[in-house]
């Protein structure tokens, strides 16, 4: 199965033509944040302040890199587990931030956030840090910087491999793919 | 009696840091590789495909194969005939890891509190394990431990009227609640016996074999065997995106235990299974 190349911002109209277990390699502009980014930004909202960044139509990547070595745009720059962030990818759903790139599973909640934002979940190969950082072409650190690898930082990626996980309607690979095979070992 | 300056373990240390985030160990590569031949789903073989391109690029240009560079568990086996000279050792041994974490441009990812967090910002303290054993030689392994396979283990205090059975549902179970979380295929380490906190740590040091090695006990063989095919039935599947691999080793490590108890503990690691070992 080929992949669909994709270029963000993740529009509305772009976002409902994704499926769950669609391969795609993913060009443009992205955001790095994971915990303690998460938390800042979502207290931010509560109070009215803005954040760092347009959330709009806006794809973040769960990732801490490891520090650039000389010459280099970045570390390695594979992705976190997303259920850490479960807790704030609503409220950034709801300011319009409508992509997500991570590993693991999320909670119903953010499923039916997804649902109503038109979110997608993006998955990208969890431990694959040193192949993932080959797409990053520039990085630019744009806010937090006392968090370290967790600071939060502005990507520019070129064909990104990528999997869609959970589409906007809430379809999951995680479900499908695992039923799917389990289905064909059953029928041999 | 061999004196062994601590100054020497800081500079295998930082070594040892660097080498292990950097290089996977042949055993797990080929463990990778041989699962690669048996999937056929077109995105499995896909994502093992990228998970081998991945430590190739590590292998070849020097970067960590994963950006979780982990904790840094630092095991030494001390022959008792060594006499260790020049410093502290817990303070030698961080230094290492200070040093390893610089500079190979590792992650800096321990907090000072667990609670209260604040990045320390040179991975240190070093989880260490230190054991006396015959012999005047030192045993250094480090072990680097990311937290995403970290935070899907668990340990469990059976009663002995569980049995064996107790022991093989409860390690299915810690493989499914893990599911995708941990970056399947995972490697599994278990620890049965001892006491509460031995059995954790029996868990972490059978992560530290090789995967394709066994237990010397048949019995536990049989059952790493056993088990290891259990749960790639489970069709959990590469990154959790269904098929074939969801564990690519399981390695159990036993130790005596009280008449009332059988402690089990399964720690979960994935499939950047890093250690690196060398003997001073």
């Amino acid at each position: 199965m080929a992949a669909r190349k994709i270029t963000l911002p993740l529009t509305e109209e772009l976002a409902k033509t994704l499926h769950a277990g669609d391969s795609v390699l993913v060009t443009g502009t992205i955001y790095t944040s994971r915990d303690a980014g998460h938390k800042r930004m979502c207290e931010s909202l509560e109070k009215g302040e803005e954040i760092p960044f347009d959330p709009k139509d806006a794809t973040i990547y769960y990732v801490g890199p490891t520090p650039a070595k000389p010459g280099k745009v970045i570390g390695s720059a594979g992705p976190t587990t997303s259920g850490r962030m479960d807790a704030y990818a609503p409220t950034m759903m709801s300011v319009g931030a409508r992509g997500m790139i991570g590993k693991g599973a999320r909670l119903p909640e953010v499923v039916e956030a997804m649902k109503k934002y038109s979110g997608v979940y993006f998955g990208a190969i969890g431990g694959a840090g040193a192949l993932l950082a080959k797409c990053i072409k520039k990085a630019e650190l744009i806010a937090f910087e006392d968090l370290g690898a967790e600071a939060l930082r502005k990507l520019y990626v070129e064909d990104m491999p990528l999997v869609v996980i959970i589409d906007s309607e809430g379809n999951n690979l995680y479900e499908s793919g695992r039923a799917a095979y389990l289905e064909q070992k059953k029928e041999k | 009696m061999r004196e062994i300056e601590v100054s020497k373990l800081t500079d295998v240390i930082e070594k040892l840091c660097i080498a292990a985030n950097e290089h996977l160990p042949e055993d797990v590569k080929c463990a990778i590789k041989n699962c690669r031949a048996c999937e056929d789903g077109e995105i499995a073989k896909g994502v093992l495909d990228n998970i081998i391109e991945n430590f190739e690029i590590a292998d070849n240009e020097c970067v960590p194969i994963c950006q979780d560079t982990g904790m840094a568990c630092v095991f030494l086996e001390i022959g008792q005939d060594v006499h260790l000279t020049g410093g502290d050792l817990a303070e030698a041994v961080d230094e290492g890891v200070r040093r390893g974490y610089d500079k190979g441009y590792l992650r800096k990812s321990v907090v000072k509190d667990p609670v209260r967090r604040g990045n320390t910002g040179d991975n240190t303290p070093a989880m260490l394990y230190t054991e006396i054993v015959p012999g005047d030689k030192i045993k250094v392994t480090v072990g680097p431990k990311g937290f995403g396979s970290e935070n899907m283990s668990q340990i469990r205090m059976f009663k002995p009227s569980h049995g064996l059975q107790g022991i093989k549902d409860f390690i299915l179970e810690v493989v499914e609640t893990a599911g995708p979380n941990p970056c399947p295929p995972m490697v599994v380490g278990v620890g049965i016996g001892g006491t509460f906190d031995k059995a954790a740590l029996l868990a972490k040091k059978a992560l530290m074999r090789p995967v394709d090695s066994e237990n010397p006990d048949p019995f536990y063989a049989d059952l790493e065997v056993e088990m290891l095919e259990k749960i790639n039935e489970l069709g959990i599947g590469p990154q959790g995106f269904g098929g074939k691999t969801t564990a690519i080793g399981l390695n159990i490590e036993t130790l005596p235990t009280h008449i009332a108890g059988m402690p089990c503990a399964v720690n979960i690691n994935c499939h950047v299974t890093r250690h690196k070992t060398e003997v001073i």
